[in-house]
């Protein structure tokens, strides 16, 4: 939504690229990759004996690299991507790389408004963070679980501050992993640290946290919640910053708790990926009300639609009214909205899409090899080869379409009342 | 062709046991005993103790009873006298020495195998008691050093080797490297959303068995399958925390497995050679069964060879037999896959005996093996069974569908030096199949 305002919403369809020619250019060509406004696609070429560059929309950058992987488009459809060349690695956005080379560089990720990226880097055996290829505070024996705020400035990772040989079971557990906000450790240390959350505002900083081999629960800003847990997954905070929800295992079932005090009287088999609703009136959560039944709990209350496989890829609609999610049953993907499955079932289903008026879900689905959009259970009888997730105008009329069909890569506007 | 040679049983200290044992109390045992011998646990336990009659017609099935001559003390039945039987009987009242005892039995002297279940007139399963011992010894921190140690490299890394997320991706890197010296334009993807298959693995470190992975490449681009590999070192698809009794990070695992396959929007997991995937984890969680669907490598090879889709050149020239591992499904068609792609590939094929779902435990299984060298002996003296079925064969290349089973032949192998070499069935296929597209860079 961001950036969408100033795309093209002109309604029509327009040939960006003739992709089935790479693959005749090129020794080999990797995974396809689209810009958010569907203006340019990329993939990393293999263009000679340890050889590569990346060519978007036909043209290929002037640099050429050892090796090149995981590009990734940012919400301003810049291009980044890593590349290694004579054993250094950097990072390379449309074509420029960052003027410092690492021994290693990974995770490369976005902020949210698209102007900084952050990655994960080792250099002399210690690990740390950087932010457009700049290191941010300091560097650890280990760095994982990088994230980055909603304001875009700051990131945070789970990092290692204590070294231990292997083997050393004690030293372990005395605690030798704690959560690192702009590369500055909390300090304190946890026997482990996962899931990382900043809070809206971008000032606070929740985890789950083991403190012994047995005892679980959440930190928020490095400060444990008052009870341990015998598990927790990870924590989200709410809309207003105030709270923090996380599941915890209370008598071997779980539930949701608020700020260390479970809120939901409701006990589950499994529960987790909840979340706010962007108000903060609401909590929703993937569930198993019973063993091997699976749905979505709005306020407690689970749906009667239950999934006999899986629920992923919750959301909630932004006017806090609907929750849609992909369920899988016997096999069987398809979107479940407001407690109601789509009829038809598909072989994979993307996460779905509210459109920013709340009145429409739109998903990206595959069938018999496949890809094709479905708005509200209604299918576009078109059949692609490749696919991204549609995007709503901001007025919610039109949807932006990315695909490549008959070996060409297509963008395509619609009114959705064409779907 | 082999010798036997049993070497003396070591004196050795395992911290882990001992120095979890020397920080219990009677009291703090009993308290935790009776908090996890409740509700459905206890049912079970109360059954088993209800049901058998001591019979002892389990023993003739474990492989350390027969590979101990005999010796009652290594008898499934025994092992639970020795262990949760005496903790029903004194309702947890026990001792420290008692507990690290009874962890030492758990974890060094069972590999789960469940071949006693199959002879048992009641079906008891050995292999769930041991487990529940398992679990109360770790509740009570006495686990062996280095199982512990791996399931603290799982809570960091999800993988059982401490592999860094950099690691692990320079190492696909360098597994892509090796391979596209063969095949010029082969690729491990990773990390490619979509794809139809989630190739999961034991994480291996670089400098160890890395190779697998590059064989498996090469199999996967000659099929033409759509795969990928995910691009942090776990989910492994191995889960050795089932094995020490840490239900929290044995289902953190596994829900980081199937989240990262519903991430990539994979249709299927195959699992590498390894068999120690089963559902426990899952069930932990709450999903029935394998909530996206997991092919183990024997079914997802015989099917791309029963259905065309790789063919083979050539056969191997030596006579092979294989280990049937234990955790494959007993009875399950796998067996029967195994034997086909073997007939396709080998040019004579000797089956050891007994064999499929009476084979003996390798006796590594189960986080035996990985108790640390200083086990190493008991394991050795416990697979003296296995070396002789090895050796019966009379052939020099065995083949083992699962990473433990490799790596516990292969010290078989050692130990009782039989001369004999350990294959994956993929090293084999690699070997034998035409690979159409060798194209050598100038
Ligand atoms: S499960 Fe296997 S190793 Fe354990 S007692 Fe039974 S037969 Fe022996
Ligand atoms: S065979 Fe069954 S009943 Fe007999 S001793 Fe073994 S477990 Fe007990």
């Amino acid at each position: 939504m961001l950036y969408s305002n100033s795309w093209n919403w002109e309604i029509g369809t327009r040939l960006v690229a003739n992709t089935g020619n790479w693959k005749t250019k090129f020794e080999w060509v990797g995974e396809p990759k689209v810009s958010p406004d569907g203006e340019k696609i990329a993939a990393v070429v293999k263009i000679g004996k340890s050889e590569f560059s990346v060519c978007v929309n036909g043209e290929i950058w002037l640099n050429h690299f050892d090796r090149i992987w995981h590009a990734k488009f940012g919400p301003d459809g810049r291009l980044a991507v890593l590349v290694s060349q004579k054993g250094k690695w950097t990072v390379a956005v449309d074509g420029n790389t960052w003027k410092n080379r690492f021994d290693y560089v990974w995770n490369t990720m976005f902020s949210p408004n698209g102007e900084n990226i952050a990655a994960t880097i080792r250099q002399d055996r210690q690990y740390g963070v950087v932010v457009n290829g700049e290191l941010l505070g300091n560097m650890f024996y280990d760095t994982n679980n990088l994230t980055i705020s909603p304001d875009s400035k700051r990131t945070a990772a789970v990092v290692q501050t204590v070294a231990f040989r292997k083997g050393d079971i004690f030293k372990f557990q005395e605690g030798c992993y704690t959560a690192a906000p702009d590369g500055k450790a909390w300090d304190r240390n946890f026997v482990n640290v996962w899931g990382l959350a900043f809070s809206p505002n971008s000032k606070n900083l929740a985890a789950e946290v083991r403190t012994s081999l047995y005892d679980y629960t959440v930190a928020v800003d490095g400060a444990l919640w008052q009870d341990t847990f015998s598990c927790v997954w990870a924590p989200v905070f709410s809309p207003d910053n105030k709270a923090v929800a996380a599941p915890v295992r209370v008598a071997d079932k779980w539930t949701l708790a608020e700020n260390g005090k479970q809120i939901w009287d409701r006990k589950f088999f499994q529960l987790w990926g909840q979340i706010y609703s962007p108000d903060g009136s609401k909590l929703a959560a993937i569930v198993a009300p019973k063993f091997g039944k699976w749905t979505i709990a709005v306020n407690e209350h689970p749906w009667i639609t239950t999934f006999s496989d899986l629920i992923t890829d919750v959301v909630f609609s932004p006017d806090g009214n609907s929750v849609a999610a992909a369920g899988r049953d016997k096999g069987l993907w398809t979107i479940v909205v407001d407690d109601q499955s789509w009829k038809d079932t598909y072989d994979m289903t993307w996460q779905p899409v509210f459109s920013p008026d709340s009145r429409n879900v739109a998903a990206r689905v595959e069938k018999n090899g496949y890809y094709t959009i479905v708005i509200n259970g209604k299918t576009w009888k078109h059949y692609c080869e490749a696919l991204w997730n549609p995007v709503f105008s901001p007025n919610g009329n039109k949807v932006l379409i990315r695909a490549i069909e008959n070996g060409k890569y297509y963008r395509r506007v619609l009114p959705i009342t064409k779907i | 062709m082999a010798q036997f040679v049993k070497k003396p049983e070591k004196k050795f200290v395992d911290i882990g046991l001992d120095e979890g044992a020397a920080t219990l109390t009677t009291d703090m045992i009993q308290q935790v005993i009776s908090r996890v011998l409740k509700g459905e646990t206890s049912a079970y336990l109360k059954a088993y103790v209800d049901t058998c009659v001591s019979c002892g017609l389990c023993s003739e099935a474990c492989h350390y009873y027969l590979s101990h001559d005999k010796d009652p003390y290594y008898a499934p039945v025994v092992k639970v006298k020795q262990t949760i039987w005496e903790i029903l009987k004194k309702k947890g009242k026990v001792s420290p020495e008692f507990i690290k005892k009874a962890s030492e039995i758990a974890q060094t002297e069972c590999d789960l195998c469940r071949r006693c279940a199959m002879y048992c007139p009641f079906g008891i399963d050995i292999a769930d008691i041991i487990l529940i011992v398992r679990w109360i010894c770790y509740i009570l921190g006495v686990t062996p050093q280095y199982i512990q140690d791996i399931a603290n490299s799982y809570s960091v890394t999800m993988n059982q080797m401490w592999i860094k997320e950099d690691e692990w991706i320079n190492s696909l890197q360098q597994q892509e490297e090796e391979a596209q010296n063969e095949i010029a334009t082969l690729r491990i993807p990773v990390d490619k959303e979509g794809a139809d298959i989630m190739y999961s693995v034991i994480s291996p470190r670089p400098e160890f068995r890395a190779q697998f992975i590059y064989k498996a490449a090469v199999i996967m681009d000659t099929a033409g399958v759509n795969w990928t590999m995910p691009a942090a070192p776990g989910p492994d698809n191995s889960d050795m925390t089932m094995y020490t009794g840490d239900n929290e990070i044995m289902s953190r695992v596994k829900k980081t497995h199937f989240e990262t396959a519903m991430r990539l929007k994979v249709k299927k997991i195959l699992i590498s050679e390894c068999d120690s995937i089963y559902d426990i984890g899952n069930k932990w969680l709450g999903w029935k069964w394998y909530p996206i669907e997991i092919v183990n490598s024997i079914e997802f090879y015989y099917e791309l060879l029963r259905d065309g889709k790789i063919s083979i050149a050539k056969k191997f020239e030596e006579p092979v037999t294989l280990h049937d591992s234990c955790n494959v499904d007993k009875g399950s068609a796998l067996y029967k896959m195994a034997r086909y792609l073997i007939n396709a590939t080998c040019k004579e094929f000797v089956e050891m005996h007994p064999n499929r779902e009476h084979s003996y435990c390798c006796c590594a299984g189960a986080g035996v093996i990985n108790c640390g060298p200083h086990w190493n002996m008991k394991q050795m003296h416990g697979s003296k069974i296995k070396a002789r079925q090895l050796a019966a064969t009379n052939v020099e290349t065995v083949i083992a569908p699962c990473h433990s089973c490799y790596g516990g032949l292969e010290d078989v192998i050692r130990h009782y030096k039989l001369g004999m070499n350990v294959r994956f069935l993929s090293d084999i296929l690699y070997e034998c199949i035409e690979k159409p597209r060798v194209v050598i860079d100038v």
